[in-house]
């Protein structure tokens, strides 16, 4: 996120800055350490004056409901953050997913089952001058499936604290396994690399830009789905590496007294063959003296399938799968959320009420209901309740 | 890959190598575009100078506003998050810090 705190360092002591470290390296007699000195310098100087901000302490309790395509997945959220002193953050986290799956690919190949999942999570923020430095990690645990991952993040902000660069890595480690076959055993792992640059454009308008890498290896499939070839099911067999890459562009604008508009677009490819574009557009508005605050908003995505994707192959492949995730298809949602003002003291705490709803459309171009022959579609409800404390 | 794929790509070879002797000034020619990138970004910090921070920090009460937050709400932002990457192809690169769900 920009840097949106008071700045009162200017450009000028910035170029300074810059300049003495181009000085300093060229009387080491190096053009190129030079010139990467004045780079860093512009980039790194930091004032005194100015800091990032921590993120606000806070405590949020959450129900929230997802249900749609035959699967129903409900289950409570808690998050809490706090503040040890002016520099540190500490967060944790605990989701649970208590999930009915009787999808199409349940249906048509296994029985419906239950199970759940929870997730848990801690992180820890510090700021150190105009930087702010965030290591997290979280473990997911389902009976057939186990994520760990670890992350770091650092958000720098430049330029009188206009500009925020920010680079990240995350790293996990999967276990997964297979109901009722307890031999059965394989590990995927995961590479994240990103990183954006969030502009103020004026005093009403933010725009940035954002790129992450991601690389997997491992077991990457299910081992419950099947593909079809000559309408016979054949296990699933997908590549056991993979890498994505995905570049976002978002604008923000403040519009009249009391609103906000938003707009953004993803581009995505990976080694898979796939190719998505994301588009969403918001609106948000106070009203009532800022009691409450509705938000509106309309998110368009669509995707062309993977290289080893068929609905029905022909012929036997090393690769094949029909996982409808990897299929064409498209999806539209629209959501609307409510916040509610319920109790605040200036300065000291606020609690909110919110509500959230989302309505979604997930229409497959070639997958289809094999009961039917015909293309598969399936509309989806999900449903955020949660009360924020902020102190 | 395709063998006729690989014999197509070493085509180029032989011409490169029966470039003419002033051949290295043309290859310098060619890497000066890189060369003059490399001191446009050493030069960056110093077009600063002429450049101020045209939006003063008393001009961002508005940007400051959680109404200007693409993801105000880490909970929920996480749970949508969940929602689209196990039905989607695609993933990366949102608002949403830290990422990767890791589940089926």
């Amino acid at each position: 996120m920009a840097a949106i705190d008071p700045v009162r360092r200017t450009a000028a002591s910035l170029c300074h800055a810059a300049l003495a470290g181009m000085g300093s390296s060229l009387r080491l007699g190096s053009r190129l350490a030079a010139r990467l000195a004045g780079l860093a310098g512009g980039l790194l100087a930091t004032g005194h004056a100015a800091a990032a901000d921590l993120p606000e302490d806070r405590a949020d309790v959450m129900y929230h409901s997802y249900t749609g395509g035959g699967v129903t997945a409900t289950g409570p959220a808690v998050l809490v953050r706090k503040s040890i002193d002016d520099a540190f953050s500490l967060s944790a986290s605990y989701y649970v997913d208590a999930v009915s799956n009787a999808s199409i690919d349940v249906v048509t190949t296994a029985s419906p089952y239950h199970e759940r999942r929870t997730e848990r999570a801690a992180g820890l923020d510090y700021v150190y001058h105009d930087a702010l430095i965030s290591v997290a990690g979280s473990s997911s645990k389902e009976p057939d499936y186990t994520a760990n991952s670890a992350s770091m993040d650092v958000a720098q902000d430049v330029f009188g604290g206009m500009t925020t660069v920010s680079l990240g890595y995350s790293r996990g480690w999967d276990t997964v396994g297979k109901h009722g076959y307890p031999t059965f055993s394989d590990s995927a792992n995961h590479w994240q690399y990103r990183g954006g640059v969030t502009q103020i454009i004026t005093p009403r308008w933010l725009a940035s830009a954002n790129v992450e890498v991601v690389s997997d290896e491992g077991y990457l499939g299910s081992p419950y789905r099947a593909a079809r070839v000559f309408g016979a099911a054949v296990p699933e067999s997908d590549p056991r590496t993979r890498s994505s890459r995905a570049l976002a562009l978002r604008a923000v604008g403040s519009v009249g007294a009391d609103g906000a508009v938003r707009a953004s677009y993803r581009y995505f490819w990976d080694t898979w063959d796939i190719r998505a574009n994301t588009f969403e557009v918001g609106y948000s508005q106070y009203l009532q003296q800022q009691r409450w605050l509705v938000d509106g908003y309309l998110r368009y995505y669509k995707q062309s399938h993977a290289s080893f994707y068929s609905n029905n192959f022909t012929a036997q492949y090393t690769y094949m799968s029909r996982n409808r995730q990897l299929s064409t298809f498209d999806s539209v949602g629209l959501g609307v959320k409510g916040t509610y003002s319920a109790l605040k003291v200036a300065a000291r705490y606020e609690v909110k009420v919110n509500g959230a709803l989302e309505r979604l459309r997930f229409q497959y171009s070639d997958f289809t209901d094999i009961r039917t022959g015909k293309n598969y579609s399936f509309d989806a409800t999900v449903l955020e309740l949660y009360v924020s404390a902020t102190f | 890959m395709n063998p006729n794929r690989l014999s197509a790509t070493s085509v180029p070879a032989p011409v490169v190598a029966r470039r003419p002797a002033g051949a290295g000034a043309a290859s310098r020619r060619l890497r000066s575009p890189w060369l003059a990138a490399l001191v446009l970004a050493g030069l960056l910090p110093l077009g600063a100078c002429s450049i101020e921070p045209w939006v003063k920090p008393y001009d961002r009460e508005r940007l400051a506003d959680p109404i200007m937050k693409p993801e105000r709400d880490t909970i929920a932002e996480k749970h949508h998050e969940h929602i689209y990457n196990v039905r989607e192809g695609a993933r990366g690169a949102t608002a949403v810090q830290g990422g990767g769900c890791g589940c089926n």
